[in-house]
């Protein structure tokens, strides 16, 4: 029974043996590997960590009421006698920045991706595309600057609103900032849909626009609906570009003429000139947890929306 | 019964069916127009910008000091402040993002701890940008003592640009086929032998080219490193190609046009255009060349 493995194996048929430093090597890499792929959890806790870790020291403040934080108008951080720190209006500009923003791009940014999806040629289509990547690549402060000199002249020339910039020129700017990416999710949600479909319409002598705007948009209408939340998240989580656009009055605004001043570019202008552990600096903190929850929230839904379509 | 006298060619529009081709019509122009409004506006404002730039757009505004507290002079410091922070931050990055990129397609099983990798990859990628400079500050400024410097601002970008890069590099993963891995396990190689040997030569070029991309986002980001190492103003001399050291502040260009462009009173007019174009050409010019070599390299492909 032994005959087999007694027998003697010629040296050039055994297989090459590894050395034990490239095995050890191996090991030692696909560790690194391991560790890179659980990276992104640890950065996403490390960001909460930190960020709330600077906060946290507010909650101590006697001059510090968190009802207040959320739901007052008055936002006095430097006032000597009586400082208050009520964010309600910064969110009201958020809020009201991006909803302009959206009302402006959700439509445009449908329509060019039913186009580029449906109705151009093979040729136009490729172009299209890069031209949409080119402009989601512009730097976010170079739109500031286009808000603070173009649009800001423009919206006096046309309006003659006493200051150019104002909501409608955050709006305008922003919106133009977020086309990008709802066209380019939306356009992969309209090509996701099956071709049967499409043929199926079409042989039921359906026009082009009857079969996109009863077959292609309900199927695809979840699709869309992420796009559109990616552009929100998009929109809200904007810095430079509102920074500059918007003016910077802290105020509920009555017109889209007026200024405001959103959650984002708070911190931004402010944080240099809070001193290091003061309240000022804690509450600005505690806006960048209350921003940091928010996308969170809506990345999180738009996820679980695109992965509810690729599963069907 | 097919009735020869009236053959089908000589079929009548109904007023429906003008109708309907009138609303198609109709709706092809309107979107047409919509992916035009998208595009046209643009190049008229690019053009603004080159034409309010021209006055100072030269040679010398690329390599020349601020001068007369930045009223005057070229944009030197910051543009190789720049330099040093993209590079940095990518050098960071990229083998972080690859290897994680690795991990999740060719290592990773569908349970639910990588499920939640996934989610958290999909929510680094939607942090606000101003919430990583509120991160980058407390904790590399703060808690790890790096103070405002170039390598607190660096790894606050790479941090930012981690998730694109691990989304990309997935792509480019995913794209080599199946069976090729097969073909190499049969002879009897690791997992990473496969990889090495097979699944990242044929995916390279598509793991370059997001990298390439994140180039012109790192460039352009503002915010982040506004509070973590980067200064309104620093002293270098003209020309200088290793102006600062790690530890140091230092200048960037996007930096440098939000300065020029609200807080310097009486700036020559032409600088901050200048300085727009210069960002905006640059990122852009980094960005055609990372289209321009994808295409070369997808009609090159084999299969």
């Amino acid at each position: 029974m032994n005959k087999l493995a007694d027998r003697e194996i010629p040296e050039q048929a055994k297989l090459p043996r590894r050395s034990f430093l490239a095995l050890a090597g191996e090991k030692f890499l696909e560790l690194i590997i391991r560790f890179s792929g659980i990276s992104a959890i640890i950065f996403v806790l490390a960001i909460f960590f930190f960020v709330f870790r600077e906060a946290f020291p507010i909650f101590f403040s006697d001059k510090f009421n968190l009802i207040k934080f959320l739901f007052s108008t008055e936002w006095y951080p430097t006032s000597v006698l009586n400082v208050r720190y009520g964010t309600l209006a910064l969110t009201v500009g958020s809020v009201s920045v991006t909803l302009l923003a959206m009302l402006i791009a959700v439509p445009f940014g449908l329509g060019s991706a039913i186009y580029i999806s449906e109705f151009c040629g093979p040729r136009l289509k490729e172009s299209l595309k890069v031209v949409i990547e080119l402009l989601a690549a512009i730097p976010s402060v170079v739109w500031g600057f286009i808000g603070l000199t173009v649009m800001s002249r423009m919206i006096v020339a046309v309006t003659g609103a006493p200051v150019g910039v104002n909501l409608l020129n955050g709006g305008i700017i922003l919106a133009l900032m977020s086309v990008p990416i709802i066209v380019s999710i939306s356009e992969d949600a309209l090509k996701a849909v099956p071709d049967s479909y499409r043929e199926a319409a079409l042989a039921l002598g359906a026009t082009k626009w009857q079969m996109i705007y009863r077959v292609l948009l309900p199927s695809a209408k979840n699709g869309l609906l992420a796009a559109v939340l990616l552009g929100v998240g998009r929109a809200v989580g904007e810095t430079m570009a509102v920074l500059m656009a918007t003016g910077h009055a802290v105020q509920i605004p009555h017109s889209i003429l007026d200024s405001v001043r959103t959650l984002t570019a708070n911190i931004a202008a402010e944080l240099g000139e809070a001193p290091a552990g003061s309240d000022h600096y804690h509450v600005l903190f505690l806006t960048g947890v209350l921003l940091f929850l928010l996308t969170f929230v809506v990345n999180i839904t738009s996820d679980f929306i695109i992965r509810g379509v690729r599963r069907k | 019964m097919i009735n020869k006298s009236n053959p089908p060619h000589s079929f009548t529009k109904t007023k429906f069916v003008l109708r309907k081709e009138r609303y198609q019509t109709a709706s092809k122009a309107l979107f047409l127009i919509m992916s035009g409004f998208m595009i046209v506006p643009l190049l008229f404002i690019i053009a603004y910008l080159i034409y309010h730039a021209l006055p100072s757009l030269n040679w010398e505004f690329l390599v020349d000091v601020p001068k007369r507290g930045m009223r005057e002079g070229g944009i030197w410091p910051a543009f190789i402040g720049t330099l040093y922070l993209v590079v940095i931050s990518l050098a960071i990055a990229a083998p972080i993002g690859v290897f994680a990129a690795i991990y999740l397609n060719e290592y990773a099983r569908d349970n639910w701890f990588n499920r939640i990798i996934n989610l958290a990859v999909i929510n680094l990628a939607g942090v606000p940008s101003i919430v990583h400079a509120l991160f980058g500050l407390g904790a590399f400024v703060y808690a790890a003592r790096f103070g405002y410097s170039i390598i607190s601002a660096s790894l606050t970008l790479a941090i930012m640009t981690l998730p694109v890069i691990i989304a990309s590099t997935r792509e480019a993963l995913n794209a080599v086929p199946m069976s090729f891995r097969e073909a190499c396990w049969n002879v009897s190689a690791t997992r990473w032998q496969t990889i090495r040997a097979i699944v990242l030569p044929n995916s390279i070029s598509g793991i370059l080219t997001g990298i390439i991309l994140q180039v012109s986002r790192a460039a352009g980001e503002t915010a982040p490193i506004m509070f973590t190492g980067v200064v309104f103003y620093k002293a270098v001399s003209r020309g200088d190609l290793f102006p600062y050291h790690l530890n140091e502040q230092c200048m960037a260009l996007s930096m440098h046009l939000y300065t020029v462009a609200t807080q310097v009173p009486n700036v020559k007019e032409s600088i901050p255009y200048a300085t727009a174009v210069v960002l905006l050409c640059s990122v852009l010019l980094v960005n055609v060349s990372a289209i321009v070599l994808r295409i070369w390299l997808r009609n090159r492909k084999k299969w």
